[in-house]
């Protein structure tokens, strides 16, 4: 009998998120409730409220001001954590731009969940999607452990000196925020081990008094943006390198960091698709491949920066892609889709569409074998 | 000391001639003293104070949007209160900052408690975008958006000082910038009380309300002389009024300033009345208890 690993739990992915927050000692968390994200953050509050982790928790009013605190807080020079789903993270948006405008690393975990209307809790990526040029970092996750591990990599990934920009980690609402699963979970002396102190180079100090959030003329604007790219282009080495580094002290990674291939050797048709929806594939593509169908899966873990070299890479050989999208960009196609085709456009390989899963649509196995057969050949709304 | 080392709002500005809020700013850099961080709302004064790669500042200063000034503070006030850090916080904004898109934020960052001072500088419109209506605009007023005709302002200005009051354990004042001391000992007041509060600043805004450059201080002590800018403070639930025996008519205050050139006799009368009616108000609840906290 092996001896029992007393760090193997089974867990819900919003605890796992919490606890994960936990260990990266955040010192000042923002919480406002939303379904389905309010899970992390009630675990959140149960965890400071039982001294399991000094910070100051301020039950904000609006999403708004959640993220308006943080940018508050990190700026005076302390590491924080707020959560969003949906019509949260959209009340955001204006201070989304302004928190990777300002270079200041949060880190914030979405539930992901559609926007209205029609009001609907359920599930997809327009949320997300919606805020794809704001200068945040964007993880997908497709498992419990993933968002687990995500989470303390997303503080070390962001604060790097090399990057200094927010991150999301992203985990499909109820499709994974609350599914439990068995989880692996780290020691406080593992994770300080991996994740240094927090240490603010700009901060808010009445020793050192500066200005942040000037105003910047057309003279100087365009500066501050090309720096913010620079970040997030340079951001690609620093993100595999943190995973490998998670690799080598943990022995879990995922990928390279960006993107996963499951398959895709001798994959003639390839999936390309984000969270939690690659299990089901992942299952599918196993399922077909009984059948002789030389399928495979590119997950795209890292959304932003877009891992440009990595999927060229990784669909070279593939004759047929599809990409499955749980967001729609009204008037165009699915926003996934309409980057990686303009990635793709010197490339031979079809590429098509699959609109997926919109508010909380189940995307079952057979949905995914069935839809094989379309795959580079048609665009299909499933 | 020397007295110019007292200050923390320093020339070079891009403030008008004249702005009443430019004079506020620096009366809340001398009396906030060197261990303080200030959070400014976007408007004219975060505009004309912070243009890259410049900055009129001497304190630690962040500007993130229009109508969180009062949620930011609440960041800065949480990360200081976890460094166990005894810094003051002040948050600063304009009428349309606080009286209108940054209410709600205002309200959640004072029923929280935390310790920080906010204060709003007063020019009674959009002044930073032109000089559109806000919702502190005065009854009368021209401003952009409410043109002489039949669109002429008819709403009453909101009462910021007792919406804010209205929060347990708070700190209320209004103050005038034609009464600099005052105003500076209650910024010092509000910051040793240790309560969440709110000082609301008359800052005139020449431009906006068509006033000579060389008025401002002369009209806002009209301000308080005609009762139209009463100036009082809440503590402990408990008004106290600074009495004003000048009794000088309201039209010498409105004659003075362009943005009410289209008053008649009969809307300057009504608008004694309504000047009177407040400040015989005030005057009647001076010295009690009106808000339970």
């Amino acid at each position: 009998m092996k001896p029992k690993n007393k760090n193997l739990v089974f867990m819900e992915c919003s605890e796992a998120i919490a606890e994960a927050v936990r260990l990266c000692e955040p010192g000042v968390i923002a919480t406002y409730p939303i379904t389905p994200q309010t899970g992390i953050i009630e675990h959140l509050a149960d965890i400071v409220a039982t001294s399991k982790l000094n910070a100051e928790v301020i039950n904000v009013e609006s999403e708004h001001s959640a993220i308006s605190a943080c940018i508050g807080a990190q700026a005076t020079g302390i590491r924080t954590f707020t959560a969003s789903s949906s019509q949260g993270l959209a009340l955001m948006h204006e201070m989304l731009f302004i928190a990777s405008g300002l270079r200041l690393p949060i880190v914030m975990a979405i539930a992901n969940r559609t926007l209205s209307a029609p009001i609907n809790i359920w599930n997809d990526h327009s949320d997300t999607m919606a805020q794809r040029d704001s200068g945040w970092l964007q993880f997908y996750c497709e498992t419990v452990q993933e968002a687990f591990d995500t989470t303390i990599m997303a503080f070390k990934i962001a604060e790097s000196n090399k990057i200094l920009l927010p991150a999301m980690v992203c985990v499909d609402g109820f499709t994974l925020s609350h599914v439990s699963e068995q989880l692996q979970i780290l020691e406080q002396k593992q994770v300080d081990s991996f994740l240094p102190r927090y240490k603010a180079e700009f901060l808010l100090n009445p020793e050192k008094p500066i200005t942040m959030g000037a105003l910047a003329s057309p003279q100087y604007f365009t500066e501050f943006k090309k720096q913010q790219q620079e970040a997030m282009l340079s951001s690609i080495n620093v993100i595999k390198e943190v995973n490998k580094q998670f690799l080598s002290k943990f022995k879990r990674s995922y990928g390279d960091g960006l993107i996963e291939e499951y398959k895709t050797n001798d994959a003639e048709k390839v999936f390309i698709a984000l969270g939690s929806v690659c299990g089901t594939i992942r299952e599918a593509i196993d399922e077909m491949r009984k059948k002789g169908k030389k399928v495979g899966l590119v997950k795209i873990k890292t959304f932003r920066p877009f891992p440009e070299k990595e999927l060229l890479k990784a669909t070279k050989k593939a004759k047929k892609i599809a990409v499955i999208d749980r967001a729609v960009s009204l008037g165009n196609l699915g926003p996934v889709f309409v980057e990686v085709k303009a990635l793709l456009k010197n490339c031979k390989n079809d590429i098509s569409n699959f609109i997926a899963g919109l508010g909380g649509k189940d995307i079952t196995k057979r949905d995914i074998t069935e839809s094989e057969k379309f795959i580079g050949e048609k665009n299909l709304w499933i | 000391m020397k007295e110019n080392e007292k200050e923390r709002f320093m020339p070079g500005h891009g403030a008008c001639a004249g702005c009443g809020a430019a004079i506020a700013m620096r009366a809340i850099g001398r009396a906030a003293g060197k261990n303080s961080i200030l959070t400014i709302a976007t408007g004219c004064m975060e505009v004309v104070s912070t243009a890259y790669p410049l900055t009129a500042w001497k304190l630690p200063i962040i500007h993130s949007a229009f109508e969180n000034a009062a949620a930011t503070a609440s960041g800065i006030a949480a990360a200081l209160k976890h460094q166990k850090k005894k810094t003051n916080v002040i948050a600063i904004a304009g009428d349309g900052g606080v009286f209108d898109i940054g209410l709600q934020a205002l309200s959640g960052a004072l029923e929280r408690g935390h310790k920080f001072l906010f204060i709003c500088y007063d020019n009674e419109a959009y002044a930073n975008t032109g000089v559109q209506r806000s919702g502190a605009t005065p009854l009368g007023a021209v401003t952009t958006t409410t043109p002489a005709g039949k669109h002429d302002s008819i709403e009453f200005k909101k009462n910021m000082p007792f919406i804010v009051a209205s929060h347990a354990g708070t700190y209320v004042a209004t103050a005038n910038i034609a009464f600099i001391d005052d105003f500076e000992n209650k910024i010092k007041k509000a910051l040793q009380s240790g309560k969440p509060s709110y000082i609301q600043v008359f800052t005139p805004c020449t431009i906006g309300w068509h006033i000579n450059n060389n008025d401002t201080i002369r009209l806002s002590k009209l301000a308080y002389q005609t009762n139209i800018y009463p100036l009082f403070e809440i503590e402990n639930g408990i008004i106290k009024l600074m009495e004003n025996t000048s009794k000088i008519p309201i039209e010498n205050y409105l004659n003075m300033q362009g943005r009410f050139k289209n008053l008649g006799k009969k809307e300057i009368s009504e608008i004694q009345k309504d000047v009177d009616k407040n400040y015989e108000l005030l005057k009647s609840l001076n010295g009690k208890k009106i808000f339970l906290n």
